[in-house]
């Protein structure tokens, strides 16, 4: 039984069960890919989508079941097995060395030698063989440090295809990349199949599952969910197998209506920690009661324009301003003080201390004020009883107000952090990233918390990389190119193809302009 | 998406309690081991010089608790350690690696000595000279841990580099003062060593038991400041703080901690540890500032405070140890004709398989994970 075709299946997974001390990251979980074909690996966070995958690749062993690699039985004891059976796995986390160029990165751990001395040269002819085969342009002579995040993916794929490999695991390649390089990158994935490569595509991004695969495999708990065609899926059909419930899609959301500026920035000027200018005299207002969503390709200034906003970068030039008041040169607790919320783009390193429990993860930022403190002393009671409240209200799944943060999931964290922010006297309202790697259940959850807090009447400035979020949550959109805002739109007139564009060029498209 | 985050996500997460809840032995089961682990080896060391080790080892513990004034002597000879760990432990809680205890007790002491000289301290009844005489030590050790603190927040020195050479700053400059005869700073001419005039009678400790050295009320001076210092960082808000921005400054930033004063503060209270623990030692054991007494007593407090995890209560006993260690050899030497130095070595090995724990937890089938932030002190530089 070769599933429903007669072809022997290159990759066929059967039974595999993984589990971990107190965990079954995977139960019986089956899945057959063909040659030729692409199979997207659908999955929350958590699924148990990098466990399978692991297992395939040759990090873990399973507990049970069987891999047949082209028919044949295999046992992996570790990578370099995978590898030998024509395994290839890009990981979301690129393993290249920034300070080699693209051939020394590509033969890292395959060193081709001539006697005692690295053959880089055949080496470069092959990497050029490959690139021109599978068309991935990339200089095989240019550091890697210096390379697009796209490209460094790129390079990743020639690695595994210059060990031979048949198979090639994708794991959530598209996460880091801009609407532009994820076609380009789905155009590489196309040659690589017509060229008779087969392709495990991970990711839990819908719209992407769609037009990419072949063939659908969605996990939920560690188990299949089912499997479904793409030409008969659809997004919400893919979404309900994924969370096991009805998911609502577009985020309710009334009309805004906005009143005064509760952010005012006017000029600003920031630097980055290498001292490169990426604010670059930008001027926006946010005024209550809506959201302003800030889009753009990462690295252009999004992260400074959030921390000089917030007070934890000084600002070289312009100024802001926060409910009336000149906050241009407040520190980050009295721009928490006049009524700023922040949820900031690192989770880990920013929003949250992991070794400690969720009730003073809740009070991190008035951990000094009455009732939680009386003068010098910390107030448990106080403390415990706002954990309890916050838990509850922001439906934090925890089996106790105590556990580290640490322990929690990632969505479960971000509504730590987000319950956090959103109590008190919230007037203004800085958000980034605020969804960024999390489960679909819990993007709606906090999707609706920031709408909630609009509709009371906050100004909340949000940047994010999800155009997708940017455009169903803003009432207004501004596009963020080199430090600048380059364009604003009104969120119910904005295209994702207008956006992209402006996010890519920095201007709008010439016929457009020559038109208007 | 990496494998951690996939274990988390799918369990719920009251399994990961209970462990948690069953690892709370741990802190204490890998010193132990590791304490016993050294003695066996320590054991095959005397052995091999053809010393029944159990005929040593059976000297040692009476040299440490064989009698009255013995268990008086080891007792006495833990109390500076006491304040010597908790000169590192509270600035580890901060993420700070002081290691300028050394250096904050010879200011401390010599702070204390000169204030306990003053001539209107004999008029003064011993209820106020003595916390005069405290709070002195207190205040130079915490000047001489303020240096570091400010150079750090405020310059990016670090601290471990600042503190080496400010412990070698204060070992000559007190050097000087107690040496000087021209001028005279606060050398006692009439001694053959170096060393200040005798304090006022009125700023002594009281002593308990004359032993040798004596047991005097520095040990509920060191006991109040590790329970003060456990209460601080536990229920304070200040401590909240500290605890803070030694576990991730980036979030404590961002929280709006004002992350340079809590470093300066941090450094600075951990040098007053130290002094204060100096200026026990002035009052109670010496009546005056000798500076060769405090020798070593800094470096071992790190000992002592990794020992005890950074935790001031845990400090108590693992200072306990220490000093009987140390009070006990010579009687081990006498009887067995083993040298001190192998308790020394016995020591230094506690503190080696407590670092290098995975040695401890492989032998003895302990499991779990090193806790961070020792982890870090024993492989880096406390994280840096």
């Amino acid at each position: 039984m070769a599933g429903d075709d007669e072809r022997i299946p290159v990759l066929d997974v059967r039974g595999v069960t993984k589990t971990f001390p107190g965990v079954i990251a995977n139960e019986d979980v089956d899945l057959v890919l063909h040659e030729g074909e692409i199979h997207c690996l659908l999955g929350e966070n958590g699924a148990g989508k990098s466990t399978l995958m692991n297992v395939v690749f040759g990090l873990y062993q399973p507990d049970k079941g069987s891999i047949r690699v082209r028919g044949e039985q295999v046992q992996f004891t570790g990578v370099g097995d995978a590898i030998d059976h024509g395994i290839g796995m890009v990981h979301q986390h690129f393993q290249l060395i920034p300070v080699f160029t693209v051939a020394e990165n590509v033969i890292l751990g395959n060193e081709l030698t001539n006697g005692p001395f690295l053959d880089i040269n055949e080496a470069r002819r092959r990497i050029i063989e490959l690139e021109d085969k599978y068309g991935l342009a990339v200089d095989p002579d240019a550091k890697v440090g210096d390379l697009s995040v796209g490209e460094q993916q790129r390079v990743e794929v020639i690695k595994a295809l210059f060990r031979e490999a048949e198979i090639l695991i994708l794991d959530e390649p598209t996460a880091v990349l801009t609407p532009g390089e994820v076609d380009e990158f789905f155009g590489v994935v196309r040659s690589l199949v017509d060229q008779g490569k087969s392709i495990i595509f991970i990711t839990h991004k819908l719209r992407e599952v769609l037009a990419v695969a072949d063939r659908i495999t969605v996990l939920r708990n560690g188990k299949v969910a089912g499997t479904a065609d793409p030409s008969t899926a659809t997004q919400k059909s893919l979404a309900n197998l994924m969370v096991g419930r009805e998911v609502v899609f577009q985020v309710a959301k009334g009309d805004a209506h906005p009143g005064d500026p509760v952010i005012k920035i006017t000029g600003l000027r920031v630097e980055d920690v290498r001292g490169a200018r990426t604010v670059n005299g930008l001027s926006v207002e946010v005024r209550a009661g809506e959201i302003f969503g800030v889009a753009g390709v990462e690295g252009n200034g999004q992260r400074e324009l959030v921390e000089a906003v917030t007070g934890m970068r000084p600002k070289i030039g312009g100024t802001v301003e926060i409910l009336g008041q000149d906050a241009t040169k407040m520190s980050p607790r009295q721009i928490t003080e006049l009524g700023t919320g922040h949820i900031p783009e690192d989770r880990n390193k920013h929003g949250v201390v992991g070794a400690y429990s969720i009730a003073d993860n809740l009070i991190l930022n008035r951990y000094f004020k009455p009732p939680f403190a009386r003068r010098w002393l910390r107030n448990e009671a106080a403390i415990a009883s706002e954990a309890e409240e916050l838990v509850a209200q922001f439906d934090v799944r925890t089996p106790g107000i105590h556990v580290a943060v640490d322990n929690l999931s990632g969505g479960n964290q971000q509504k730590v952090i987000v319950a956090r922010e959103l109590t008190g006297d919230v007037k203004a309202l800085v958000v980034a990233q605020p969804t960024r790697g999390l489960d679909v259940g819990s993007i709606e959850f906090i999707h609706n918390a920031i709408i909630a807090l609009r509709d009371k009447g906050v100004g909340v400035l949000l940047v994010s990389a999800e155009l997708d979020e940017i455009l169903s949550l803003s009432d207004r959109i501004g596009v963020l190119y080199r430090g600048r805002l380059v364009g604003t739109f009104d969120g119910a007139d904005a295209t994702r193809e207008e956006l992209g564009y402006l996010m890519a060029t920095g201007a709008a498209p010439e016929s457009e302009e020559a038109a208007s | 998406m990496s494998m951690g985050t996939d274990q988390r996500d799918l369990e719920p997460s009251g399994f990961r309690l209970k462990v948690q809840e069953a690892f709370q032995l741990q802190p204490v089961l890998v010193p132990l081991y590791a304490i016993l682990l050294s003695f066996i080896v320590g054991g095959i060391l005397i052995a091999l010089i053809g010393v029944n080790p159990f005929e040593a080892y059976w000297a040692l513990l009476r040299g440490m608790f064989g009698s009255k004034d013995n268990i008086a002597a080891s007792v006495a000879r833990s109390v500076p350690f006491m304040g010597s760990a908790l000169a590192l432990a509270f600035a580890f809680r901060a993420g700070l690696f002081n290691i300028g205890a050394e250096g904050q007790l010879l200011v401390g002491g010599v702070t204390a000595a000169w204030v306990g000289t003053w001539a209107w301290m004999t008029d003064t009844p011993a209820i106020i000279a003595i916390p005069i005489i405290l709070l002195a030590g207190a205040f130079g050790g915490f000047m001489w841990g303020w240096v570091p603190g400010i150079l750090r927040a405020k310059t990016g020195a670090h601290e471990v580099i600042s503190t080496i050479m400010l412990n070698s700053i204060a070992l000559f400059l007190v050097r000087w003062i107690v040496n000087s005869r021209d001028p005279v700073i606060l050398r006692d001419l009439e001694a053959s060593v170096p060393r200040t005039e005798a304090i006022s009678d009125t700023a002594e400790l009281p002593t308990i038991i004359d032993s040798q050295p004596p047991l005097h009320w520095g040990l509920f001076v060191m006991l109040g400041v590790c329970f003060l210092i456990a209460f601080v960082l536990k229920r304070t808000t200040f401590g909240f703080e500290t605890i803070t921005v030694g576990t991730n400054p980036h979030a404590a930033r961002y929280a709006g901690m004002s992350v340079d004063r809590i470093i300066i503060l941090a450094m600075a209270i951990s040098g007053a540890c130290a002094g204060i623990a100096a200026a026990s030692e002035v009052s109670g054991t010496n009546q005056l500032f000798q500076p060769g007494t405090f020798a070593l007593i800094g470096f071992d407090g790190i000992a002592v405070a990794l020992l005890a995890r950074a935790n001031p209560i845990g400090i108590i006993p693992s200072a306990l140890l220490w000093g009987s260690l140390l009070s006990g050899a010579p009687l081990m030497q006498q009887e067995a004709d083993v040298s001190i130095d192998v308790v020394r070595i016995i020591q230094s090995m506690v503190l080696l398989f407590v670092a290098a724990d995975a040695i401890v937890r492989y032998i003895f089938r302990v499991r779990g994970e090193a806790e961070a932030h020792i982890k870090a002190s024993t492989t880096g530089w406390a994280g840096q």
